[in-house]
């Protein structure tokens, strides 16, 4: 049994290795990953997840419209998002946290502040 | 006559002896109460004495007891304050470590990812993630050597379309000097940096061993990135070597394939 369900949805197999091997360092994190929007929904709808990581810029669902769909769910829009992404305009932090997003966090990747990130909105101190 | 005398006698003799008592009472009196001065006086001396004597010693008693004290407290406070120093140095080396060790699990999943495949658009690909995701740039060519022709080649490329980037030959200009010496090439001012896809921002060598293969040339950078990383340069040594070594191996393989391919159309026409 884990303490934290957390869901990444990213295409690139590298970057998702990249955020799992940050995240890894909580204790008790259980990591489900998901290659697009769709793939992400469809996850998320099978199980209680405690936190999102995903990126915009994906194929078929990109991940401001996973943010916008997941908060507009009486069922997840309690789960914080986090968005990891190229795209470093203020306009773009702008529009994903109006959507719903909880935190936004610009590539290339950091995983002390993903880490850092994640911690927060589990609230683990 | 005389009887009037012997009671006027004996009546003054009454009153001497009575005066006497008196005296003699009075004088016992002054007696005790000198005894009983002297006694006071004496208690007096003795309490003032004690008195001047007993706190003198306790207040050096306790100047001396407050002295090590204060003595104890500071050696207390210099080991609290090296011990923090000591903290502070942990902490910082923590730091340094956790940064370490992340580097090292990107330098080592990005290895890991180059590796996974045999697939030469695959590998492209991959190599593609780790420049974007890890690196942090945003217009940039993988170019390869054509060893018949000498010349580099953009394979892959991404914020620029493949079609503008020129071939570059060995040996001439930034990109081709740097597949020839092998050096990697850096820009001396990323800020003032104008794209020109024969002066990339950015030229690293794609090499095994010392056999340049290609290079990679960066014409941007993401806009949130600003400078390189102390990792970043290690990247660019990891790319320098284990992408070239999957690109070739990929090559090779599909190579192999191809081949493999068509002596097995052969083969099969001939027994067919």
């Amino acid at each position: 049994m884990s303490d934290y369900n957390v869901l990444i949805v990213e295409d690139s197999p590298t970057m998702r290795q990249l955020i799992a091997f940050a995240l890894k360092r909580i204790r008790g994190v259980r990591i489900v990953e998901a290659n697009d929007g769709v793939d992400g929904l469809k996850k998320l709808s099978s199980e209680r997840f405690d936190l999102i990581l995903t990126d915009i810029n994906m194929p078929i669902m990109d991940g401001l419209k996973l943010v916008s769909l997941v908060r507009n769910d009486a069922n997840y829009k309690a789960i914080p998002i986090v968005v990891i992404t190229t795209e470093g305009a203020q306009e773009d932090r702008e529009r994903a946290l109006a959507l719903g997003a909880n935190d936004y966090i610009t590539k290339p990747i950091q995983p002390t502040k993903i880490l850092d990130v994640a911690k927060n909105l589990l609230r683990i101190v | 006559m005389q009887k009037d005398d012997e009671r006027l006698v004996h009546s003054r003799g009454e009153e001497f002896l009575q005066v006497f008592k008196k005296g003699a009472e009075f004088t016992q009196e002054l007696l005790r109460e000198n005894e009983r001065l002297r006694f006071r006086l004496l208690e007096l001396e003795k309490s003032q004495m004690t008195g001047e004597v007993a706190p003198a010693a306790e207040l050096k008693k306790l100047s001396e007891r407050i002295a090590d004290l204060e003595q104890e407290k500071q050696e207390i406070l210099d080991r609290i304050k090296h011990v923090e120093e000591e903290n502070q140095d942990f902490a910082a080396r923590y730091l340094e470590i956790e940064d370490e060790n992340n580097n090292l699990a990107n330098l080592y999943i990005a290895s890991y990812q180059l590796h996974s495949t045999l697939d030469f658009k695959e590998v492209l690909q991959i190599i593609t993630e780790i420049i974007i995701n890890l690196i942090g740039a945003e217009e940039f060519a993988i170019m390869l050597l054509d060893e018949k022709s000498d010349e580099l080649q953009a394979v892959s490329t991404e914020g620029i379309d493949r079609s503008e980037i020129p071939s570059f030959r060995l040996g001439k200009g930034i990109i081709g000097n740097v597949a020839q010496s092998g050096e990697n090439h850096f820009a001396s001012d990323f800020d003032s940096y104008q794209r020109d896809f024969s002066a990339p921002m950015v030229c690293i060598p794609l090499k095994i061993k010392d056999h340049v293969i290609g290079v990679l040339a960066i014409y941007k950078l993401l806009m949130q990135k600003k400078e390189f990383a102390a990792v970043d340069y290690e990247l660019f040594t990891l790319l320098a070597g284990h992408a070239a070594t999957a690109i070739f191996s990929s090559r090779l393989y599909s190579d192999s394939e191809r081949k493999l391919s068509t002596i097995q159309g052969f083969i099969d026409l001939l027994t067919k």
